[in-house]
Protein backbone atom coordinates (compact mmCIF):
# COMPACT_ATOMS: atom_id res chain seq x y z
CA UNK A 1 0.00 0.00 0.00
CA UNK A 2 1.54 3.47 -0.81
CA UNK A 3 1.94 5.36 2.13
CA UNK A 4 -0.16 8.76 0.95
CA UNK A 5 -3.12 5.64 1.06
CA UNK A 6 -1.82 4.25 4.13
CA UNK A 7 -1.70 7.77 5.47
CA UNK A 8 -5.52 8.72 4.25
CA UNK A 9 -7.01 5.57 5.53
CA UNK A 10 -5.20 6.49 8.89
CA UNK A 11 -7.04 9.77 8.80
CA UNK A 12 -10.16 8.13 8.13
CA UNK A 13 -9.68 5.94 11.03
CA UNK A 14 -8.95 8.49 13.35
CA UNK A 15 -11.85 10.54 12.77
CA UNK A 16 -14.37 8.13 12.52
CA UNK A 17 -12.40 6.84 16.16
CA UNK A 18 -12.76 10.32 17.93
CA UNK A 19 -16.53 10.14 17.28
CA UNK A 20 -17.07 6.74 18.45
CA UNK A 21 -15.01 8.37 21.28
CA UNK A 22 -17.08 10.67 22.11
CA UNK A 23 -20.42 8.97 22.36
CA UNK A 24 -18.20 6.71 24.50
CA UNK A 25 -17.52 9.56 27.10
CA UNK A 26 -20.82 10.08 26.78
CA UNK A 27 -22.07 6.11 27.97
CA UNK A 28 -19.15 6.99 30.65
CA UNK A 29 -20.78 9.76 31.99
CA UNK A 30 -23.97 8.82 32.54
CA UNK A 31 -22.58 5.16 33.82
CA UNK A 32 -20.43 6.91 36.50
CA UNK A 33 -22.92 8.81 38.34
CA UNK A 34 -25.51 5.60 38.01
CA UNK A 35 -24.62 2.74 37.07
CA UNK A 36 -26.76 2.43 34.01
CA UNK A 37 -26.08 2.63 30.51
CA UNK A 38 -28.11 5.21 28.61
CA UNK A 39 -29.08 3.69 25.27
CA UNK A 40 -30.51 6.95 23.83
CA UNK A 41 -26.85 8.39 23.73
CA UNK A 42 -26.67 7.86 20.11
CA UNK A 43 -29.92 9.86 20.01
CA UNK A 44 -28.59 13.08 21.43
CA UNK A 45 -26.17 13.21 18.33
CA UNK A 46 -28.86 13.13 15.93
CA UNK A 47 -31.46 15.25 18.05
CA UNK A 48 -28.17 17.81 18.04
CA UNK A 49 -27.56 17.47 14.52
CA UNK A 50 -31.64 17.79 13.23
CA UNK A 51 -32.02 20.73 15.75
CA UNK A 52 -29.02 22.39 14.29
CA UNK A 53 -29.83 21.72 10.71
CA UNK A 54 -33.57 23.19 11.12
CA UNK A 55 -32.27 26.08 13.12
CA UNK A 56 -29.38 26.63 10.17
CA UNK A 57 -32.70 27.61 8.05
CA UNK A 58 -32.99 31.06 9.61
CA UNK A 59 -30.09 31.96 12.07
CA UNK A 60 -25.53 31.87 11.28
CA UNK A 61 -24.54 28.19 12.11
CA UNK A 62 -22.25 28.80 14.92
CA UNK A 63 -25.66 30.27 16.90
CA UNK A 64 -27.78 26.81 15.44
CA UNK A 65 -25.27 24.68 16.65
CA UNK A 66 -24.96 26.48 20.26
CA UNK A 67 -28.48 26.41 19.72
CA UNK A 68 -28.79 22.94 19.41
CA UNK A 69 -26.55 22.05 22.12
CA UNK A 70 -28.59 23.91 24.33
CA UNK A 71 -31.62 22.17 23.44
CA UNK A 72 -30.50 18.99 23.72
CA UNK A 73 -28.94 19.57 26.80
CA UNK A 74 -32.74 20.34 27.85
CA UNK A 75 -34.17 17.66 26.52
CA UNK A 76 -31.72 15.33 28.59
CA UNK A 77 -32.47 16.98 31.64
CA UNK A 78 -35.98 16.34 31.14
CA UNK A 79 -35.21 13.16 30.68
CA UNK A 80 -34.07 12.21 34.02
CA UNK A 81 -36.94 14.28 35.42
CA UNK A 82 -39.25 12.55 33.86
CA UNK A 83 -38.41 9.17 33.52
CA UNK A 84 -35.24 8.48 35.93
CA UNK A 85 -35.77 10.77 39.26
CA UNK A 86 -38.95 9.45 39.77
CA UNK A 87 -38.01 5.80 39.78
CA UNK A 88 -38.79 5.55 43.78
CA UNK A 89 -36.03 2.61 44.38
CA UNK A 90 -34.77 1.78 40.60
CA UNK A 91 -32.60 -0.93 39.81
CA UNK A 92 -30.11 -0.59 37.30
CA UNK A 93 -32.11 -2.79 35.06
CA UNK A 94 -35.13 -0.99 34.76
CA UNK A 95 -33.73 2.32 33.80
CA UNK A 96 -31.40 0.96 31.46
CA UNK A 97 -35.05 -0.43 29.80
CA UNK A 98 -35.87 3.20 30.08
CA UNK A 99 -33.54 4.25 27.96
CA UNK A 100 -33.95 1.44 25.26
CA UNK A 101 -37.75 2.70 25.26
CA UNK A 102 -36.84 6.40 25.05
CA UNK A 103 -34.06 5.78 22.53
CA UNK A 104 -36.97 4.12 20.05
CA UNK A 105 -39.41 6.88 21.46
CA UNK A 106 -36.76 9.95 20.44
CA UNK A 107 -36.55 8.47 16.87
CA UNK A 108 -40.28 8.03 16.32
CA UNK A 109 -40.57 11.43 17.06
CA UNK A 110 -37.97 12.65 15.19
CA UNK A 111 -39.43 10.93 12.14
CA UNK A 112 -42.68 12.89 12.71
CA UNK A 113 -41.06 16.02 12.97
CA UNK A 114 -38.45 16.31 10.05
CA UNK A 115 -39.12 12.93 8.27
CA UNK A 116 -37.17 10.45 6.91
CA UNK A 117 -35.26 12.86 4.58
CA UNK A 118 -31.40 12.74 4.68
CA UNK A 119 -29.68 16.27 5.68
CA UNK A 120 -26.56 17.65 6.61
CA UNK A 121 -24.95 21.18 7.69
CA UNK A 122 -23.10 22.59 5.44
CA UNK A 123 -19.35 22.09 5.97
CA UNK A 124 -17.78 24.62 8.28
CA UNK A 125 -14.80 25.98 6.22
CA UNK A 126 -14.70 25.64 2.24
CA UNK A 127 -16.88 23.11 0.94
CA UNK A 128 -17.59 18.99 0.00
CA UNK A 129 -14.58 19.03 -2.52
CA UNK A 130 -11.98 21.52 -0.51
CA UNK A 131 -9.27 19.58 0.77
CA UNK A 132 -5.86 19.90 2.23
CA UNK A 133 -3.26 18.59 1.22
CA UNK A 134 -1.12 16.46 4.15
CA UNK A 135 2.27 14.71 3.58
CA UNK A 136 0.07 13.38 -0.16
CA UNK A 137 -2.62 12.15 1.70
CA UNK A 138 -6.16 14.73 1.11
CA UNK A 139 -8.89 15.43 3.38
CA UNK A 140 -11.50 17.49 4.25
CA UNK A 141 -11.65 20.75 6.64
CA UNK A 142 -13.83 18.65 8.37
CA UNK A 143 -12.06 16.30 9.55
CA UNK A 144 -9.84 18.88 10.63
CA UNK A 145 -12.85 19.85 12.95
CA UNK A 146 -13.88 17.24 14.13
CA UNK A 147 -10.65 15.82 15.11
CA UNK A 148 -10.25 19.73 17.14
CA UNK A 149 -13.53 19.64 18.47
CA UNK A 150 -13.04 15.73 19.86
CA UNK A 151 -9.90 17.10 21.20
CA UNK A 152 -11.44 20.23 22.80
CA UNK A 153 -14.30 18.25 24.53
CA UNK A 154 -11.82 16.03 26.10
CA UNK A 155 -9.63 18.57 27.12
CA UNK A 156 -13.16 20.40 28.69
CA UNK A 157 -14.18 17.02 30.32
CA UNK A 158 -10.27 15.92 32.09
CA UNK A 159 -10.43 19.88 33.42
CA UNK A 160 -13.83 19.62 34.51
CA UNK A 161 -13.68 16.40 36.50
CA UNK A 162 -10.53 17.43 37.92
CA UNK A 163 -10.73 20.91 39.22
CA UNK A 164 -14.34 21.82 39.48
CA UNK A 165 -16.43 21.20 42.44
CA UNK A 166 -18.75 20.01 40.69
CA UNK A 167 -16.61 17.31 38.81
CA UNK A 168 -15.59 16.10 41.81
CA UNK A 169 -18.95 15.64 43.29
CA UNK A 170 -19.68 13.70 40.17
CA UNK A 171 -16.56 11.35 40.66
CA UNK A 172 -17.65 10.98 44.53
CA UNK A 173 -20.97 9.54 43.40
CA UNK A 174 -19.90 6.94 40.83
CA UNK A 175 -16.95 6.08 43.42
CA UNK A 176 -18.99 5.76 46.92
CA UNK A 177 -23.04 7.05 46.58
CA UNK A 178 -23.49 6.43 50.33
CA UNK A 179 -20.56 8.60 51.18
CA UNK A 180 -21.28 11.14 48.99
CA UNK A 181 -24.72 11.98 50.52
CA UNK A 182 -23.36 12.17 53.92
CA UNK A 183 -20.96 14.63 52.50
CA UNK A 184 -23.98 17.00 51.53
CA UNK A 185 -24.03 16.19 47.36
CA UNK A 186 -27.51 16.28 46.03
CA UNK A 187 -26.49 12.90 43.89
CA UNK A 188 -29.72 13.18 41.94
CA UNK A 189 -28.90 16.70 41.02
CA UNK A 190 -25.96 15.21 39.81
CA UNK A 191 -27.27 12.85 38.29
CA UNK A 192 -29.18 15.01 36.14
CA UNK A 193 -26.03 16.98 35.40
CA UNK A 194 -24.78 14.15 34.09
CA UNK A 195 -27.33 13.72 31.59
CA UNK A 196 -27.37 17.20 30.64
CA UNK A 197 -24.02 17.08 29.86
CA UNK A 198 -23.62 13.89 27.90
CA UNK A 199 -26.69 15.18 25.82
CA UNK A 200 -24.54 18.79 25.43
CA UNK A 201 -21.61 16.98 23.69
CA UNK A 202 -23.84 14.11 22.01
CA UNK A 203 -25.28 17.04 20.06
CA UNK A 204 -22.35 18.87 19.58
CA UNK A 205 -20.59 15.98 17.77
CA UNK A 206 -23.69 15.01 16.58
CA UNK A 207 -22.96 18.36 14.81
CA UNK A 208 -19.39 18.60 13.58
CA UNK A 209 -19.96 14.91 12.01
CA UNK A 210 -23.21 16.28 10.28
CA UNK A 211 -21.69 17.33 7.10
CA UNK A 212 -19.75 14.22 6.85
CA UNK A 213 -21.77 11.36 8.08
CA UNK A 214 -25.05 12.92 6.81
CA UNK A 215 -28.20 13.13 10.06
CA UNK A 216 -31.30 11.34 9.33
CA UNK A 217 -33.49 10.13 11.88
CA UNK A 218 -32.35 6.88 12.81
CA UNK A 219 -28.51 7.31 12.41
CA UNK A 220 -28.12 7.17 16.15
CA UNK A 221 -28.85 3.68 16.46
CA UNK A 222 -25.07 2.82 15.01
CA UNK A 223 -23.09 5.51 16.15
CA UNK A 224 -24.83 3.86 19.69
CA UNK A 225 -23.91 0.67 18.78
CA UNK A 226 -20.12 1.67 18.13
CA UNK A 227 -19.69 4.24 20.72
CA UNK A 228 -20.95 1.06 23.34
CA UNK A 229 -18.39 -1.02 21.79
CA UNK A 230 -15.69 1.74 22.57
CA UNK A 231 -17.01 1.83 26.05
CA UNK A 232 -16.70 -1.69 26.22
CA UNK A 233 -13.04 -1.90 24.50
CA UNK A 234 -11.77 1.32 26.84
CA UNK A 235 -13.01 -0.02 30.01
CA UNK A 236 -16.85 1.45 31.24
CA UNK A 237 -16.42 4.47 32.87
CA UNK A 238 -12.79 5.24 31.66
CA UNK A 239 -12.63 8.12 29.12
CA UNK A 240 -9.13 7.72 28.81
CA UNK A 241 -9.45 4.14 27.83
CA UNK A 242 -12.35 5.62 25.63
CA UNK A 243 -9.91 7.56 23.68
CA UNK A 244 -7.89 5.01 22.92
CA UNK A 245 -10.49 2.47 22.27
CA UNK A 246 -12.08 4.68 19.97
CA UNK A 247 -8.71 5.59 18.00
CA UNK A 248 -8.49 2.14 17.77
CA UNK A 249 -11.80 0.76 16.69
CA UNK A 250 -11.69 3.50 13.99
CA UNK A 251 -8.25 2.74 12.47
CA UNK A 252 -9.30 -1.52 12.48
CA UNK A 253 -12.42 -0.59 10.40
CA UNK A 254 -10.89 1.82 7.98
CA UNK A 255 -7.85 -0.57 7.52
CA UNK A 256 -10.37 -3.59 6.96
CA UNK A 257 -11.62 -1.46 4.09
CA UNK A 258 -8.72 -2.51 2.14
CA UNK A 259 -9.01 -5.75 2.76
CA UNK A 260 -12.68 -6.72 3.23
CA UNK A 261 -15.82 -5.07 1.11
CA UNK A 262 -17.06 -1.95 2.82
CA UNK A 263 -20.15 -4.07 3.98
CA UNK A 264 -18.38 -6.17 6.42
CA UNK A 265 -17.29 -2.74 8.24
CA UNK A 266 -20.07 -2.85 10.73
CA UNK A 267 -19.11 -6.41 11.86
CA UNK A 268 -15.73 -5.74 12.47
CA UNK A 269 -17.12 -3.77 15.75
CA UNK A 270 -19.59 -6.17 16.33
CA UNK A 271 -16.93 -9.07 15.89
CA UNK A 272 -14.60 -6.71 18.61
CA UNK A 273 -17.36 -6.19 21.08
CA UNK A 274 -17.79 -10.41 21.36
CA UNK A 275 -14.05 -10.58 21.63
CA UNK A 276 -13.82 -8.24 24.19
CA UNK A 277 -17.01 -9.64 26.53
CA UNK A 278 -15.37 -13.48 26.18
CA UNK A 279 -11.61 -12.25 26.58
CA UNK A 280 -11.29 -8.98 28.78
CA UNK A 281 -14.48 -8.27 29.88
CA UNK A 282 -13.37 -5.46 32.25
CA UNK A 283 -11.80 -3.66 28.78
CA UNK A 284 -8.40 -2.10 27.92
CA UNK A 285 -7.83 -0.08 31.09
CA UNK A 286 -10.72 -1.29 33.18
CA UNK A 287 -9.93 -2.03 36.28
CA UNK A 288 -10.83 -6.02 37.16
CA UNK A 289 -13.27 -5.05 40.19
CA UNK A 290 -14.78 -2.63 38.02
CA UNK A 291 -15.88 -5.00 35.30
CA UNK A 292 -18.95 -6.55 37.91
CA UNK A 293 -20.66 -3.61 36.14
CA UNK A 294 -21.60 -2.11 39.59
CA UNK A 295 -25.00 -3.61 40.14
CA UNK A 296 -25.50 -6.01 36.57
CA UNK B 1 -32.00 23.24 75.47
CA UNK B 2 -30.43 19.98 74.60
CA UNK B 3 -27.88 19.89 71.21
CA UNK B 4 -29.10 16.44 69.81
CA UNK B 5 -32.77 15.37 70.99
CA UNK B 6 -33.61 11.69 69.87
CA UNK B 7 -37.45 11.52 70.52
CA UNK B 8 -38.98 7.98 70.61
CA UNK B 9 -37.31 6.94 67.16
CA UNK B 10 -38.26 3.64 65.91
CA UNK B 11 -37.59 1.67 62.77
CA UNK B 12 -38.11 -1.79 61.78
CA UNK B 13 -37.13 -4.06 59.11
CA UNK B 14 -39.87 -7.21 58.17
CA UNK B 15 -40.60 -8.33 61.60
CA UNK B 16 -37.43 -7.15 63.02
CA UNK B 17 -37.92 -4.27 65.33
CA UNK B 18 -34.24 -2.79 65.00
CA UNK B 19 -35.06 0.52 66.62
CA UNK B 20 -37.89 0.82 69.35
CA UNK B 21 -39.14 4.14 70.30
CA UNK B 22 -34.98 5.40 71.48
CA UNK B 23 -35.12 8.19 73.15
CA UNK B 24 -32.03 10.74 74.08
CA UNK B 25 -30.53 13.89 74.43
CA UNK B 26 -26.64 14.73 73.61
CA UNK B 27 -25.84 18.47 75.30
CA UNK B 28 -23.64 20.32 73.10
CA UNK B 29 -19.78 19.59 72.99
CA UNK B 30 -20.10 16.69 74.53
CA UNK B 31 -19.16 12.92 73.75
CA UNK B 32 -21.56 10.45 74.26
CA UNK B 33 -20.88 6.79 73.45
CA UNK B 34 -23.98 4.13 72.38
CA UNK B 35 -22.90 0.72 73.37
CA UNK B 36 -24.66 -2.59 73.13
CA UNK B 37 -24.10 -6.40 71.68
CA UNK B 38 -24.05 -6.81 67.94
CA UNK B 39 -27.50 -6.64 66.50
CA UNK B 40 -28.43 -4.30 69.15
CA UNK B 41 -29.41 -1.32 66.69
CA UNK B 42 -26.63 0.46 66.90
CA UNK B 43 -25.67 1.36 63.29
CA UNK B 44 -29.15 1.33 62.53
CA UNK B 45 -29.73 4.13 65.11
CA UNK B 46 -27.03 6.12 63.18
CA UNK B 47 -28.87 5.67 59.60
CA UNK B 48 -31.92 7.26 61.39
CA UNK B 49 -30.35 10.29 62.72
CA UNK B 50 -28.20 10.63 59.42
CA UNK B 51 -31.02 10.36 57.20
CA UNK B 52 -29.56 7.18 55.13
CA UNK B 53 -32.99 5.64 56.80
CA UNK B 54 -36.05 6.93 57.13
CA UNK B 55 -37.69 6.73 60.28
CA UNK B 56 -41.00 4.93 60.67
CA UNK B 57 -41.46 6.71 63.76
CA UNK B 58 -39.95 9.59 66.09
CA UNK B 59 -38.14 12.47 66.19
CA UNK B 60 -34.76 14.36 65.67
CA UNK B 61 -33.70 17.72 66.72
CA UNK B 62 -30.78 19.91 66.02
CA UNK B 63 -30.86 23.03 68.39
CA UNK B 64 -34.53 22.45 68.52
CA UNK B 65 -35.18 22.59 64.70
CA UNK B 66 -36.35 18.98 63.24
CA UNK B 67 -34.32 17.28 60.96
CA UNK B 68 -36.33 13.69 60.56
CA UNK B 69 -37.18 13.21 57.36
CA UNK B 70 -34.83 15.25 55.26
CA UNK B 71 -32.95 13.86 52.75
CA UNK B 72 -29.18 12.85 53.52
CA UNK B 73 -27.64 15.44 51.74
CA UNK B 74 -29.58 18.27 53.91
CA UNK B 75 -29.37 16.50 57.50
CA UNK B 76 -25.32 17.07 56.16
CA UNK B 77 -26.09 20.58 55.42
CA UNK B 78 -27.18 21.22 59.12
CA UNK B 79 -23.82 20.01 60.26
CA UNK B 80 -23.62 16.56 60.70
CA UNK B 81 -21.30 14.19 59.17
CA UNK B 82 -20.50 10.45 60.21
CA UNK B 83 -18.29 7.71 59.17
CA UNK B 84 -18.28 4.44 58.56
CA UNK B 85 -18.04 0.72 60.47
CA UNK B 86 -17.08 -0.29 56.62
CA UNK B 87 -15.02 2.77 55.81
CA UNK B 88 -16.50 4.07 52.63
CA UNK B 89 -13.82 6.67 51.07
CA UNK B 90 -13.93 7.65 47.17
CA UNK B 91 -11.75 5.32 45.31
CA UNK B 92 -9.80 6.29 42.50
CA UNK B 93 -9.02 9.91 44.23
CA UNK B 94 -6.52 11.38 46.18
CA UNK B 95 -6.26 11.57 49.98
CA UNK B 96 -6.80 15.51 49.75
CA UNK B 97 -9.50 14.90 47.13
CA UNK B 98 -11.38 12.91 49.93
CA UNK B 99 -11.52 15.62 52.02
CA UNK B 100 -12.25 18.56 49.72
CA UNK B 101 -15.02 16.50 48.91
CA UNK B 102 -15.96 17.13 52.28
CA UNK B 103 -15.31 20.94 51.51
CA UNK B 104 -18.36 21.25 48.96
CA UNK B 105 -20.77 21.97 51.23
CA UNK B 106 -18.99 25.00 52.35
CA UNK B 107 -18.47 26.39 49.03
CA UNK B 108 -21.01 28.44 47.14
CA UNK B 109 -18.95 28.78 43.47
CA UNK B 110 -21.88 27.00 40.77
CA UNK B 111 -20.95 24.89 37.94
CA UNK B 112 -20.43 28.10 35.41
CA UNK B 113 -18.05 30.41 37.79
CA UNK B 114 -16.15 26.34 37.84
CA UNK B 115 -16.00 26.33 34.46
CA UNK B 116 -15.10 29.58 33.65
CA UNK B 117 -12.36 29.92 36.24
CA UNK B 118 -13.36 33.23 38.00
CA UNK B 119 -10.99 34.58 40.28
CA UNK B 120 -13.70 34.14 43.17
CA UNK B 121 -13.96 30.36 42.34
CA UNK B 122 -9.84 30.17 42.46
CA UNK B 123 -9.62 32.10 45.60
CA UNK B 124 -12.41 29.35 46.77
CA UNK B 125 -10.39 26.47 45.44
CA UNK B 126 -7.54 27.63 47.08
CA UNK B 127 -9.21 28.08 50.98
CA UNK B 128 -11.13 24.56 50.04
CA UNK B 129 -7.38 23.06 49.36
CA UNK B 130 -5.85 24.78 51.98
CA UNK B 131 -8.69 24.29 54.40
CA UNK B 132 -8.58 20.40 53.67
CA UNK B 133 -4.53 20.33 54.12
CA UNK B 134 -4.74 21.84 57.47
CA UNK B 135 -7.25 19.33 58.65
CA UNK B 136 -4.82 16.19 57.66
CA UNK B 137 -1.63 18.20 58.87
CA UNK B 138 -4.27 18.37 62.21
CA UNK B 139 -4.53 14.30 62.24
CA UNK B 140 -1.18 13.99 61.44
CA UNK B 141 -1.50 12.79 57.68
CA UNK B 142 -0.58 15.57 55.61
CA UNK B 143 2.54 14.11 54.41
CA UNK B 144 0.14 11.70 52.75
CA UNK B 145 -2.03 13.78 50.83
CA UNK B 146 -1.26 13.25 47.19
CA UNK B 147 -1.62 8.92 48.12
CA UNK B 148 -4.38 7.29 46.27
CA UNK B 149 -6.73 7.03 49.42
CA UNK B 150 -7.79 3.41 49.22
CA UNK B 151 -4.14 1.98 48.68
CA UNK B 152 -3.92 2.95 52.26
CA UNK B 153 -3.86 0.76 55.35
CA UNK B 154 -6.73 0.14 56.63
CA UNK B 155 -6.00 2.37 60.03
CA UNK B 156 -4.76 5.58 57.93
CA UNK B 157 -8.41 4.59 55.59
CA UNK B 158 -9.87 5.87 58.96
CA UNK B 159 -8.45 8.93 59.54
CA UNK B 160 -8.74 9.62 56.68
CA UNK B 161 -12.90 9.41 56.79
CA UNK B 162 -12.47 11.03 59.90
CA UNK B 163 -10.53 14.60 57.98
CA UNK B 164 -13.36 13.88 55.46
CA UNK B 165 -15.94 13.87 58.03
CA UNK B 166 -14.85 17.39 59.71
CA UNK B 167 -13.91 19.29 56.59
CA UNK B 168 -17.65 19.35 56.20
CA UNK B 169 -17.61 21.68 59.41
CA UNK B 170 -19.73 19.78 61.25
CA UNK B 171 -21.43 20.43 65.11
CA UNK B 172 -21.96 16.90 65.67
CA UNK B 173 -19.80 14.02 64.44
CA UNK B 174 -21.51 10.43 64.46
CA UNK B 175 -18.79 7.80 64.78
CA UNK B 176 -19.67 4.47 63.76
CA UNK B 177 -16.70 1.98 65.45
CA UNK B 178 -13.50 4.13 65.39
CA UNK B 179 -11.33 1.45 66.75
CA UNK B 180 -12.65 -1.58 64.70
CA UNK B 181 -9.97 -3.47 63.49
CA UNK B 182 -7.26 -1.12 64.75
CA UNK B 183 -4.34 -2.37 66.70
CA UNK B 184 -4.00 -0.84 70.37
CA UNK B 185 -1.31 2.26 69.29
CA UNK B 186 -4.17 3.00 66.54
CA UNK B 187 -6.74 2.63 69.09
CA UNK B 188 -4.81 5.22 70.96
CA UNK B 189 -4.20 7.33 68.16
CA UNK B 190 -8.21 7.34 67.18
CA UNK B 191 -8.91 8.36 71.24
CA UNK B 192 -6.56 11.47 71.14
CA UNK B 193 -8.15 12.58 67.79
CA UNK B 194 -12.07 12.17 69.33
CA UNK B 195 -10.35 14.39 72.28
CA UNK B 196 -9.24 16.84 69.39
CA UNK B 197 -12.34 17.23 67.78
CA UNK B 198 -14.19 18.03 70.90
CA UNK B 199 -11.77 20.23 71.39
CA UNK B 200 -12.68 22.12 67.88
CA UNK B 201 -16.42 22.25 70.01
CA UNK B 202 -17.85 20.20 67.94
CA UNK B 203 -20.43 17.14 69.59
CA UNK B 204 -19.46 13.69 69.60
CA UNK B 205 -21.74 10.48 69.13
CA UNK B 206 -19.92 7.59 69.59
CA UNK B 207 -20.65 3.83 68.68
CA UNK B 208 -17.64 1.57 70.24
CA UNK B 209 -16.81 -2.08 70.98
CA UNK B 210 -13.87 -0.92 72.63
CA UNK B 211 -14.98 -0.52 76.58
CA UNK B 212 -11.40 0.61 77.79
CA UNK B 213 -11.76 3.67 74.29
CA UNK B 214 -15.55 4.18 75.95
CA UNK B 215 -14.75 4.76 79.34
CA UNK B 216 -12.18 6.88 79.16
CA UNK B 217 -13.36 9.59 76.46
CA UNK B 218 -17.24 9.06 77.01
CA UNK B 219 -18.92 11.53 79.32
CA UNK B 220 -22.07 9.79 78.59
CA UNK B 221 -23.24 6.07 77.50
CA UNK B 222 -26.38 5.20 76.25
CA UNK B 223 -26.84 1.63 76.27
CA UNK B 224 -28.60 -0.58 73.84
CA UNK B 225 -30.15 -4.35 73.46
CA UNK B 226 -32.40 -5.67 71.20
CA UNK B 227 -33.52 -2.18 69.55
CA UNK B 228 -34.21 -0.58 72.81
CA UNK B 229 -32.30 1.65 75.33
CA UNK B 230 -31.54 -0.36 78.54
CA UNK B 231 -29.85 2.35 80.50
CA UNK B 232 -28.28 5.56 80.20
CA UNK B 233 -25.60 7.72 82.55
CA UNK B 234 -21.95 8.19 83.27
CA UNK B 235 -19.50 5.84 82.82
CA UNK B 236 -18.95 4.52 86.17
CA UNK B 237 -22.77 4.10 86.78
CA UNK B 238 -23.04 2.00 83.94
CA UNK B 239 -20.27 -0.07 85.08
CA UNK B 240 -21.93 -1.10 88.09
CA UNK B 241 -25.80 -1.45 86.20
CA UNK B 242 -27.07 -4.66 86.78
CA UNK B 243 -28.62 -4.65 83.61
CA UNK B 244 -25.85 -3.92 81.32
CA UNK B 245 -24.07 -6.20 82.96
CA UNK B 246 -26.80 -9.17 82.26
CA UNK B 247 -26.70 -7.74 78.57
CA UNK B 248 -23.27 -8.63 78.00
CA UNK B 249 -22.37 -11.45 80.11
CA UNK B 250 -25.81 -13.54 80.10
CA UNK B 251 -27.95 -14.75 83.04
CA UNK B 252 -26.21 -16.08 85.58
CA UNK B 253 -25.51 -15.06 89.36
CA UNK B 254 -22.47 -13.06 87.94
Amino acid sequence: MPFEQLLQYIFSGITSGSIYAIVAIGFNIIYNTTGIINFAQGEFLMLGGMTAISLHSFMPLPLAILAAVIITSAVGALIDFIFIRRLKSPSVLNMVIVTIGLSIMIREIALHVWDEKVRSLPYFTGSEVTSINIMGAYISPQVLWVLGVSGVIVAFLGVFFRFTLTGRSMRACASNITAARLCGINTKNMVTISFMLSAAIGALAGCVISPITQTQYDCGTSLAIKGFTVAILGGLGNSTGAVIGGIIIGLLEAMSISIMPLAYKDAISIAILLIILFARPSGLLGKREAAGLKEF
Amino acid sequence: MNFLEVKGLSRSFGGLRAVQEVSFSVEKNAIKAIIGPNGAGKTTLFNLISGALPPASGQVFISGSPIHGLPPHRIARRGISRTFQNIKLFSRMSVLENVMIGRHIRSRAGFLAAMLRLPRTKAEEREIRETSMDILSLLGIGDLADQEATSLPFGKQRVVEFARALATEPDLILLDEPAAGLNIHETAHISEMIMKIRRRGITVLVIEHDMSLVMNISDEIVVLSSGKKIAEGAPAAIQKNGEVIRVYLGEGDA
